[in-house]
């Protein structure tokens, strides 16, 4: 089935002349794919990551997210389908520096309304997933940039989200921390996850089993076709 | 295909705290500082509260100890404006009635100066009254004696002279250890007592006091009537006709004790002010924490990015912001409240007081830092909310 599906999707920002960012992106994302959406910078793939993880809303065209329709939906729910049914990797890692890199993995599950010592025992499974386990009571300062991706990516997938989103996620990361980075994806995506990468990095694309080409906010190439 | 919505977002409810503190934790130094604006606001009304209330306890205890039941007798004015005089026997006459337990009556001796040596200007007064006195005087004000002794039915006899408390501090005189004579109209009087402060007749504080047979004066110009003290008021009302039968309108009668708990009344006037000066203490202090919390909110627009990414709705990141403003008014006020604590109890042992923080303070204060801190975390709070989850999570 069908984790993701956008029909026809417009995306315009309202200006003079109003900025069409989307025009009319058709795309499926099946469960326990991986792909790779790729473009240059200013191409809409950030534009289209957002409406995918339902952080922006679309100005035309239809989002399902696990079969049901974002657009009908208010900011309560929007915020749920996030909570519950999606994982964010950011190129920024956006790690919060006041706590522990157990306590920032299990903020991945921070708003399921679970109490503090099962986040924390979730979070501490994911962590050793990633190779982490041992980093458990540091502080994001005190990590590499490669282990404090791999501590975004635990966030990401604490709560078993149905869709990972993965945004330039080794863009802040040196070619060997990347590579490896990218390597745990692969394996995540091996045991089952669902993940989409966005990146302008066609190397990082080209090992991914699906590509997704996006230019001026369309689709120009789907390896899927 | 039919599918749930995702049950919504949701905290657990221990986790307010958690959420609110998580700001404060990694910035302790701006919190501390920003807390500190609250804490002084606060502080500053503890404490006003605290030593109003420390004095005014003092003073009632005063007023307790010294009893209400004294009443003042003195002559007013004729149909004619004139002054009038009270009557020779108006202390008689004022003695018959029952629920009168003690009468004493005194009267300044005018144009007769007093002056610690013959060599001082005659008008060099010092302020200080000569009034002859009777005996019971003493005993009827309840005063005491600090040095020497009270008049006596020999000393009034003789240029024996009692000198009031402050009399004494004019005049420079200290102790009775060595015999100590004063000048009184020209000629020399022994001081044979000094009186302690009497709160109830500051006008005898001023005095120096004679004895009647001395004086050779006539009628009294002020009488002290104490009164059964559960019949005060109906005491007070048939004073006048008592002191003088013939002409009740031309007599006055007033109970010194007022005075004392207007005096604690007033001091409540004070307190407003001061209290006034505490609020706008506060209010600086509020807009401080306002000024932090917007900074804050601009500052962790990532904070807010990544928050919305993990599935906070817009009203979870308005009430983190909210709850940490308001946990950083409230440790503001806590430690407002302790430090106001602290400086009523320091003035209060600095000056003998009993130290005395009311609880109405105490509750005040926290609610007001509550109340401030609402208010000044409401517009922050509303913007996180409204960030919008892209724009947040731009780079910058």
């Amino acid at each position: 089935m069908n984790v993701l599906e956008l029909v026809d999707v417009v995306k315009r920002y309202p200006g003079d002349p109003p900025v069409e960012a989307l025009r009319g992106v058709s795309l499926a994302v099946r469960e326990g794919e991986m792909l790779a959406i790729v473009g240059r910078s200013g191409s809409g793939k950030s534009t289209l990551l957002h409406i995918m993880g339902t952080l922006d809303t679309a100005s035309e065209g239809t989002v399902r997210i696990a079969g049901f329709d974002t657009s009908t939906l208010g900011d309560r729910q929007l915020s749920a389908v996030r909570a519950r049914r999606i994982g964010f990797v950011f190129q920024q890692f956006f790690l919060l520096d006041g706590m522990s890199v157990l306590d920032n993995a299990a903020n991945g599950l921070l708003y399921s309304g679970l109490p503090l010592h099962e986040r924390r025992a979730t979070a501490r499974r994911a962590l050793e997933r990633v190779g982490l386990g041992h980093r458990l009571r540091h502080v994001p300062a005190q990590l590499s940039g490669g282990e404090r991706q791999r501590v975004a990516i635990a966030r990401a997938v604490v709560h078993r989200p149905a869709l990972i989103l993965a945004d330039e996620p080794t863009g802040n990361l040196d070619s060997a921390s990347g590579a490896s980075l990218l390597g745990l994806l692969h394996e995540l995506h091996a045991e089952g996850a669902t993940i989409a990468v966005i990146t302008h990095d066609r190397e990082v694309a080209a090992a991914t089993p699906r590509q997704v080409l996006i230019e001026d906010g369309r689709i120009v190439a789907d390896s899927a076709w | 295909m039919i599918t749930t919505v995702p049950a919504p977002s949701r905290v657990h409810a221990a986790e307010l705290f958690r959420l609110g503190s998580v700001g404060l934790r990694t910035r302790r130094l701006r919190a501390s500082l920003s807390g500190l604006g609250v804490a002084i606001g606060i502080a500053a009304m503890v404490a006003v509260l605290g030593v109003s209330s420390s004095s005014s306890a003092n003073l009632l205890a005063q007023l307790d100890q010294l009893g209400t039941n004294l009443l003042t007798v003195t002559p007013g004015n004729t149909f004619l404006g004139e002054s009038a005089t009270l009557p020779h026997e108006a202390p008689a006459t004022i003695g018959r009635l029952d629920s009168v337990q003690g009468v004493s009556s005194t009267a300044s001796i005018a144009n007769v100066t007093v002056r610690r040596t013959d060599q001082v200007p005659v008008s060099n007064t010092n302020g200080i009254i000569l009034r002859w006195a009777d005996l019971s005087l003493l005993a009827t004000l309840q005063g005491s004696v600090y040095r020497g002794q009270w008049l006596n039915p020999a000393s009034e006899r003789f240029p024996a002279v009692v000198l009031g408390w402050v009399t004494a501090q004019r005049l420079g005189i200290v102790d009775l250890d060595q015999p100590t004579q004063v000048d009184v109209g020209g000629r020399w009087y022994t001081v044979v007592g000094l009186l302690r402060s009497m709160p109830l007749a500051p006008e005898i504080d001023r005095s120096a006091l004679i004895g009647l047979p001395v004086a050779q004066s006539d009628s009294p110009d002020t009488v002290y009537v104490r009164a059964d003290p559960n019949h005060v008021l109906p005491t007070l009302n048939v004073l006048p006709a008592a002191a003088n039968p013939e002409h009740p309108e031309q007599v006055n009668v007033s109970r010194p004790s007022d005075a004392l708990a207007a005096r604690a009344a007033a001091q409540g006037t004070f307190t407003s002010l001061f209290l006034g000066l505490g609020a706008v203490a506060l209010l600086v202090g509020g807009v401080g924490i306002a000024n932090v919390m917007v900074i804050s909110v601009l500052e962790r627009r990532s904070e807010i990015g990544l928050r919305r990414a993990l599935g906070a709705t817009r009203l979870l990141v308005g009430v983190q912001f909210l709850s940490e403003s308001l946990l950083l008014s409230l440790l503001g006020g806590a430690g407002g409240v302790a430090l106001g604590a602290a400086a009523t109890w320091v003035y209060a042992q600095v000056n003998a007081l009993p130290a005395v923080v009311p609880a109405v303070a105490v509750g005040g204060g926290l609610g007001a830092a509550l109340v401030v801190g609402a208010i000044a975390g409401l517009y922050p709070a509303n913007r996180a909310a409204r960030l919008s989850p892209t724009e947040a999570l731009r780079t910058v």
